[in-house]
């Protein structure tokens, strides 16, 4: 077995957050009482990611996915715990350990405003000491895999969020980092920017073996490119595994779609009706009974067609997520 | 070292396409910036006639040759403030100079050396205008001209170091325009910005032997106006790379302790 590119034991990050009640006699109290509230963001999670996997970090807002990404990153030091990234130490910063990675926040502007994208990309050709024939053919298969071509000559506060997400990867791989760390790098972008960003990272994975962890909101890019997931909430791992497991685990329900013969029979006996539409109806059965329940529906009623399905991820999660947090 | 270089040279090109951008909003800037040592020219140069013509060894056309440099000087000043690392570290920006395998203080002092060389070219227009109305005394030699171009830069790099302190207090506390505001009215002083240092009184002058200010604004203006003797315009020079040295290790000092702070909290 490899060693792993990524080997995180026992991580954790706290904060003390202070706190108080709203109003002038709470403002004017904690002026001479400050209270603080301990906030464990990341909370003794340990994981590691072999070379060349493309893992999705899962979890909803503040579950600690990007306060890990900045641990990796070495932007914050662990308050516990052990990391280690290519054998680095990421809190050290050591230049060599940065020159191969990348952090790609989605909501962040690296490249410069006012100037088009090709100048700040000339900077960082010479930030990381890229010889000029390597940095001119990256360059330019990126702007041709991105088709950016006509958009790297604008200045970047003329381009759209797309637009600039784009190229704001392009400047971030341009040193051809073996490790990504991509936090929401398809936050705000339409389905047709998503799927084009979704694409460059795979095809950039391929290409250089790249490991990749990343974070989103969107389950379409955990599941065109992730073949394993981390789901985190509130500071901890709830799963670590591959994708189809997460769902095999925490679904406890499987959807049926059943078409019958006419519209108005009644089918309110075998699951949850979740659609209905003409003769097609879609029902939701716990797993335990999914079996018992197709054998009824299809000796019972005349049913032209029947297929059972997971649910989506994306339900699945959520499902997760809200169990959680009750 | 050469990698350190290109950055540099790099990152100054990139200051010079951007503030090529705003060349009218820099004009302007510069426009308004005239209007403070105007004034002081003018009240000085009334001082002067109204005492026989001079006041401590400046005449007005003397005053006019300090106060017409001084654009120039105050221009080199310019670097990146306290309320820049207040919004810089806000924004999150910190975080992504952080990921670059360079100190970020390469960042600012390539991109402000960029900038003026900008602001030398347009200066020189404002200079000349300035020149006709206030017809200055400058009457320099070569070797003046050569110590104040190293003087220029100089009080840019201790300025920067100066400055980059006071922004490094944001890791602790998010309001360090009033401690900005404090250092201002010291620099105002003490630096030979609101008079040359000549004319203040002995004890400020003696406080300010011990402190840097002078050697940002008052020194790099006389090395090329004030006819200083060569131990006075060599010894400037000699003065300017110690407040260099030790500005820049302490930068390095407190950042150490700063980022440790920054990589607690984080942003």
């Amino acid at each position: 077995m490899a060693t792993p590119v990524i080997a995180v034991n026992g991580l954790s990050k706290h904060f003390k957050v202070p706190e108080r009640e709203a109003g002038l006699k709470a403002s004017t109290r904690a002026l001479f009482k400050r209270s603080h509230r301990l906030v464990k963001a990341v909370d003794a999670i340990s994981f590691s990611i072999e070379p060349g996997e493309v893992v999705g970090f899962l979890g909803p807002n503040g579950a600690g996915k990007t306060t890990t990404l900045k641990m990796l990153s070495g932007l914050l030091h662990p308050t516990g715990g052990q990391v280690a990234v290519l054998g680095y130490e990421p809190k050290k910063r050591d230049h060599d350990y940065l020159k191969q990675i990348t952090l790609v926040m989605g909501n962040r502007n690296q490249l410069s405003w006012d100037l088009p994208a090709l100048d700040s990309f000339e900077l960082y050709r010479a930030l990381y000491g890229i010889e000029r024939s390597r940095f001119e053919k990256l360059r330019d298969d990126f702007i041709e895999l991105l088709e950016v071509g006509d958009l790297v000559r604008k200045p970047v506060r003329n381009l759209s969020l797309g637009e600039r997400m784009k190229v704001e990867i392009i400047g971030a791989l341009l040193h051809t980092p073996g490790v990504l760390f991509l936090d929401e790098p398809t936050i705000g972008l339409d389905v047709t920017m998503q799927r084009r960003i979704r694409r460059f990272i795979a095809e950039y994975n391929r290409r250089y073996g790249a490991t990749v962890l990343l974070t989103s909101h969107y389950m379409a890019d955990v599941e065109a490119l992730c073949k394993r997931v981390i789901v985190i909430h509130h500071g901890k791992i709830l799963y670590d595994g591959a994708l189809a497991g997460l769902v095999e685990q925490f679904s406890a329900f499987k959807k049926v779609s059943v078409t019958l013969s006419g519209p108005d029979v009644d089918v309110s006996g075998f699951g949850e009706v979740l659609e209905r539409d003409g003769s097609r109806v879609t029902l939701r059965i716990p797993k335990a009974e999914t079996s018992r329940a197709t054998a009824r529906l299809l000796s019972e009623l005349d049913a032209d067609d029947l297929t059972v399905e997971d649910p989506p991820v994306e339900d699945v999660i959520e499902q997760v997520f809200a169990t959680e947090a009750a | 070292m050469r990698r350190y270089l290109d950055y540099y040279l790099t990152s100054m090109r990139m200051a010079i396409l951007e503030q090529f951008q705003y060349r009218v909003a820099n004009y302007f800037y510069m426009i308004g910036m005239v209007a403070e040592p105007v004034i002081y020219l003018v009240v000085w140069s009334t001082v002067a006639e109204a005492q026989g013509g001079e006041v401590g060894g400046y005449t007005p056309a003397a005053f006019a040759a300090y106060y017409i440099v001084w654009t120039l000087v105050r221009n080199m000043n310019i670097v990146f403030t306290p309320y820049g690392w207040e919004g810089y570290i806000q924004r999150g920006q910190l975080s992504a100079e952080l990921l670059k395998p360079i100190h970020p203080i390469h960042n600012f002092l390539s991109f402000f050396a960029g900038w003026k060389v900008v602001v030398i070219l347009f200066w020189l227009p404002l200079a000349a205008i300035l020149s006709l109305i206030f017809k200055p005394a400058l009457d320099f030699t070569w070797v003046e001209v050569v110590v104040f171009f190293f003087a220029i830069w100089g009080a840019y790099l201790i300025r920067t170091m100066l400055l980059t302190l006071l922004g490094m207090i944001t890791f602790w506390t998010t309001r360090v325009s009033a401690i900005y505001e404090l250092f201002f009215a010291f620099e105002l002083v003490l630096s030979g910005r609101l008079v040359p240092m000549s004319l203040m009184p002995v004890w400020v002058q003696e406080i300010a032997d011990w402190l840097p200010f002078q050697w940002t604004f008052g020194y790099p203006i006389e090395s090329l106006v004030a006819q200083l003797p060569p131990a006075e315009l060599w010894g400037g020079l000699g003065m300017q790379a110690l407040w260099i040295g030790i500005t820049t290790v302490m930068v390095a000092v407190m950042w150490r302790f700063g980022i440790r702070r920054f990589s607690a909290v984080g942003n």
